[in-house]
């Protein structure tokens, strides 16, 4: 059953990789984005990581793919691009060749990989708690984990978001009378 | 029914594949937007190796990452797409090429 489940995530995900490289439309490459982010949370439901397929599909294919059709609407840039067209002579050769060779010594390294010995990892006791339960233990123990050993790095990224929401706002806005703005920079 | 299971390998080569077509994805597109969804391509191979790893080891830590790193790859993103609004308003079908404003 989890082999079905991979085989037709995994031609969710590769085919809506696949659209977002090669459809020239960027509405269909969006479109495309939510294809592949739908079969990564599958992927995760059959991992068992229920918690992260549930904000994949919030926080990526709500949030994050809504924005990217936002900024097409509003700019106005839905045309499509000519694939056809290459400044570079020789930039997709390269980057066939480049993506090949990461493919191959990634592939490699994880088939060479295969039999290593699972290193021992002891959680926090209250992770381990957590992981027993037969409720939702899922989200429990990554509540326990997120919220008592990663409590710094969490603080960390609402301080994170909070630059972001203020570079965004900065950056988006026109400038009014009485800014500062460099001119050389407009023409 | 076939009774094999898809071990950690089949999902890490997948992640691996993922990645690659990211990595293409970033090299020959030349809309910015395009740019932009490589680059989540990459962050979601990432993050499902992540989970593959974290449920062949038994830690739940590899979940965590996971979690921070869809929280950066929102800012990212959001920061990202404010730049290419800001370019893209001055200059209307901007394509990467024509980005060479901060050149020496």
């Amino acid at each position: 059953m989890e082999l079905f489940v991979f085989v037709v995530a995994s031609a969710m995900i590769l085919g809506g990789a696949l659209g977002v490289v090669l459809r020239s439309h960027p509405v269909h490459a969006a479109l495309s984005l939510v294809l592949t982010l739908f079969g990564i949370a599958v992927l995760f439901v059959s991992m068992e990581a229920h918690f992260l397929a549930a904000v994949q599909v919030i926080v990526y294919a709500g949030a994050i793919v809504v924005l990217f059709l936002f900024v097409i609407m509003l700019l106005g840039v839905d045309n499509a691009e000519d694939l056809r067209v290459e400044p570079f002579k020789v930039q997709r050769p390269v980057a066939a060749v480049v993506g090949a060779g990461l493919l191959t010594m990634i592939g490699l390294a994880i088939i060479a990989s295969r039999k290593a010995p699972v290193p021992v990892v002891t959680q926090s006791q209250a992770v381990q708690d957590a992981l027993l339960d037969p409720h939702d233990s899922n989200i429990k123990a990554l509540a326990r984990d997120v919220f008592s050993d990663h409590v710094l790095a969490f603080e960390l990224t609402s301080v994170l978001l909070v630059i972001a929401v203020v570079a965004t706002v900065m950056l988006a806005r026109k400038p009014r009378k009485g800014d500062f703005v460099v001119e050389a920079a407009t023409k | 029914m076939i009774a094999v299971a898809p071990t950690t390998t089949w999902y890490l080569l997948l992640s691996a594949l993922l990645f690659s077509i990211g990595v293409i994805g970033v090299m020959v597109r030349r809309n910015p937007l395009v740019l932009f969804m490589c680059i989540e391509l990459m962050l979601n191979a990432v993050n499902l190796s992540f989970v593959a790893l974290a449920r062949r080891m038994g830690d739940i830590g590899g979940q965590s990452t996971v979690f921070f790193v869809m929280v950066v790859a929102a800012a990212e993103v959001v920061v990202g797409l404010g730049i290419v609004v800001a370019i893209l308003r001055r200059k209307p079908n901007a394509t990467t090429d024509d980005m060479a404003e901060l050149k020496g």
